[in-house]
């Protein structure tokens, strides 16, 4: 069985510091990490090699740094690691993103073997659109399971893939067929620790690195800005309210204070209150 | 929407590359809503959405249009019969009883098809697991835009769709623009927009669809169902009344002083992201940018500092009370009110205060 999980390397939000005169982004000195939603995809996908056996390529398009993340990825016990990077695929929007993803895949495909599974986090936490995952899975023609809760059943030879999908008011349990795109929830699973011989072998493995022609892409004005029907035209803080906070007066009995005059800005709110409070 | 993120540099020269509408685009007109129905059932960010796109069909001077998906019978046809008191100047339906249970391949059929046909300009949807799983398959077959996690949605002069969302993780908002290719689609999360006024009116125009699938043609078969038993997982959203905690809260132990409050208040629970990330509560409880969207009567903060992520997803509350240590906390910018103080040490004294004064025995103070 080969299972290909996308992953990406994304700044680590928690980091992220926004200039206060300019409203730009300050990347100097942000750390970079496998974005968390992809490890549950990984950490799922070792699970069925380990229990199929097979190999797990992971994937991922970014700058020459982003084989920082797939060397990770290998300690994590990967089997193979892919890096497209080119300069064309600069400012992709999810469109043009799928668009280069679609066609490694299918490199992917014909230098290591079809893929029976393909596997990407729940979404980024830098774009959070949760859409890359469907738009690989349409362009490639595979069924998809989105929000995977957990994969109950795999059939390789009826090729057949059980798995709990989580909907809006519970959740889906759902059969398809392979090749099919997963996206996993997060929390599924928790990734593994790596083995040493993993790491030691991460450290020296050689990592496949394409460009946009080397992945067989054929129509550069797909890929990047170009590529991209979405243009970001404005990049803005948003404003303050006017009027700041009205501050309550810390005095004996604060939070006394604080109640009178929470029903004092909102009248109702007491009696509305009271029948909430009574029907708990 | 972008998944690398661009700089404000690349933004502004992007501005400047805007090219006319291809000729075959042109005919793309009015505003579609997707209404989302799940086991009988509008998700009420369907009627959110019908609000906005009222306003953006009436700057624009066309119409709004529903469109309904679902089996046949009776709740589809309600949903339709609904759509119009929520604005709707017609209905597009797909109404077949292989669409019962929401599965990708036949809904992105379904509502592919109806775009491609009747062919509208904008088209939203909520950002759902339903919405998300289908906007992002129907905007790759139609190679499109999309914009999601929207929390305004605007036209500008030119007619275009300004869809603004929070990026760099909820640090920043940018403004985003599918300036030359059709529909222009974004989805919006439940809660982000207000909930119109829902008016008495008559069923109108509906233009029916077929869905041109038998069974054998649908790969994916569902095999069952299991309904959430907690149905406050998808309270949060719509509660009246909220009570979160933050990292000023100091310990996981100290989050139950949150759910006492919200117990006497008869109010949901919800907290910060960080606090997610630490694994002190679920990340159904979380509430911002990637979490939930409230919109409560009355939002309590504890030891939340507000970081825009956060921000976003609180700001419509009609009134936002925050509890923090810090009196430069970014939430005293947004609160209405606040209060200076360990939300350690106010929140059994505020818990103990609100059960005194919303008792029963309090209730005829309360009348008169």
């Amino acid at each position: 069985m080969h299972i290909v999980v996308c992953i990406k390397q994304v700044p680590d939000s928690a980091q992220i510091r926004v200039h206060p005169v300019t409203n730009t982004i300050m990347r100097q000195g942000v750390p970079t990490i496998i974005n968390p939603y992809d490890l549950f995809a990984l950490e799922a996908a070792l699970e069925l090699r380990d229990q199929f056996g097979g190999e797990v390529t992971v994937l991922t398009m970014g700058p020459p740094s982003a084989e920082d993340s797939l060397r990770k990825a290998l300690t994590f016990g990967a089997d193979r690691a892919v890096l497209l990077t080119d300069r064309f695929f600069a400012g992709a929007d999810t469109l043009a993103t799928t668009y280069a993803l679609a066609t490694a895949i299918r490199k992917i495909s014909t230098e290591f073997g079809a893929p029976d599974l393909v596997f990407t986090g729940k979404q980024t936490i830098d774009g959070d659109t949760a859409q890359v995952g469907p738009g690989i899975a349409k362009r490639l023609g595979l069924l998809q399971l989105t929000y995977v809760a957990k994969i109950s059943a795999l059939d390789l030879t009826a090729r057949t893939i059980d798995a709990e999908r989580r909907s809006e008011g519970g959740v889906q349990l759902l059969r398809t067929k392979l090749p099919c795109l997963v996206t996993m929830l997060e929390a599924t699973n928790q990734i593994r620790r790596g083995a040493m011989a993993d790491a030691l072998r991460a450290a020296r493995a050689p990592i496949v690195k394409w460009s946009a022609q080397d992945a067989g892409v054929e129509d550069i004005s797909k890929c990047g800005l170009r590529g991209s029907p979405t243009i970001v035209k404005r990049v803005f803080a948003p404003a303050a309210r006017s009027e700041k906070a009205a501050l309550i007066e810390v005095g004996e009995q604060p939070a006394e204070a604080l109640i009178d005059a929470i029903f004092k800005r909102q009248p109702a709110l007491e009696t509305e209150l009271a029948a909430l409070a009574r029907g708990y | 929407m972008s998944t690398a993120p661009k700089t404000a540099a690349q933004a502004a020269g992007r501005a400047a590359t805007k090219k006319e509408l291809p000729e075959h685009f042109k005919a793309y007109k009015h505003v579609w809503v997707f209404i989302e129905q799940e086991r009988g059932q509008v998700h009420p960010v369907s009627w959110e959405l019908m609000g906005a796109g009222r306003k953006l069909a009436d700057k624009l001077k066309v119409d709004l249009a529903a469109v309904v998906i679902g089996p046949e019978g009776e709740a589809t046809q309600s949903a339709a019969a609904e759509s119009f008191c929520y604005g709707a100047d017609l209905v597009y339906m797909v109404a077949d009883d292989l669409l019962t249970d929401y599965r990708n391949e036949s809904y992105t059929k379904a509502l592919t098809d109806v775009v491609n046909t009747y062919k509208p300009e904008i088209l939203l949807l909520g950002a759902t697991t339903l919405g998300r799983d289908l906007a992002g398959s129907v905007a790759t077959t139609l190679l499109t835009g999309l914009t999601a996690d929207c929390t305004e949605l605007d036209v500008d002069a030119d007619g275009s769709l300004a869809a603004t969302r929070p990026t760099f993780g909820g640090s920043l908002l940018c403004t985003i623009y599918t300036l030359n290719y059709r529909p222009q689609m974004a989805t919006v999360r439940p809660r982000v927009m207000p909930m119109p006024e829902r008016l008495a009116r008559p069923v109108g125009r509906i233009v029916s669809h077929p869905l041109g699938l038998v069974e054998d043609d649908i790969v994916t078969k569902v095999l069952s169902f299991l309904p959430d038993r907690d149905s406050a997982k998808s309270n949060l959203a719509y509660a009246d009344v909220v009570v979160a905690g933050g990292l000023g809260l100091g310990s996981p132990e100290n989050f139950q002083l949150v759910r006492q409050l919200a117990t006497v208040l008869g109010a949901e629970y919800g907290c910060s992201r960080p606090l997610v990330q630490k694994g002190w509560v679920t990340s159904d409880r979380q509430i911002g940018q990637t979490g939930k969207t409230i919109r409560p009567k009355l939002y309590i903060a504890a030891g939340i500092s507000g970081a825009i992520q956060h921000r976003v997803g609180v700001e419509g509350a009609d009134l936002i009370v925050a509890i923090n240590t810090d009196r430069n906390a970014p939430i005293f910018d947004f609160a209405h009110m606040g209060i200076v103080t360990d939300a350690i040490r106010l929140l059994p004294a505020l818990t103990a205060a609100f059960r005194a004064r919303l008792s029963p025995h309090s209730r005829d103070r309360i009348a008169s």
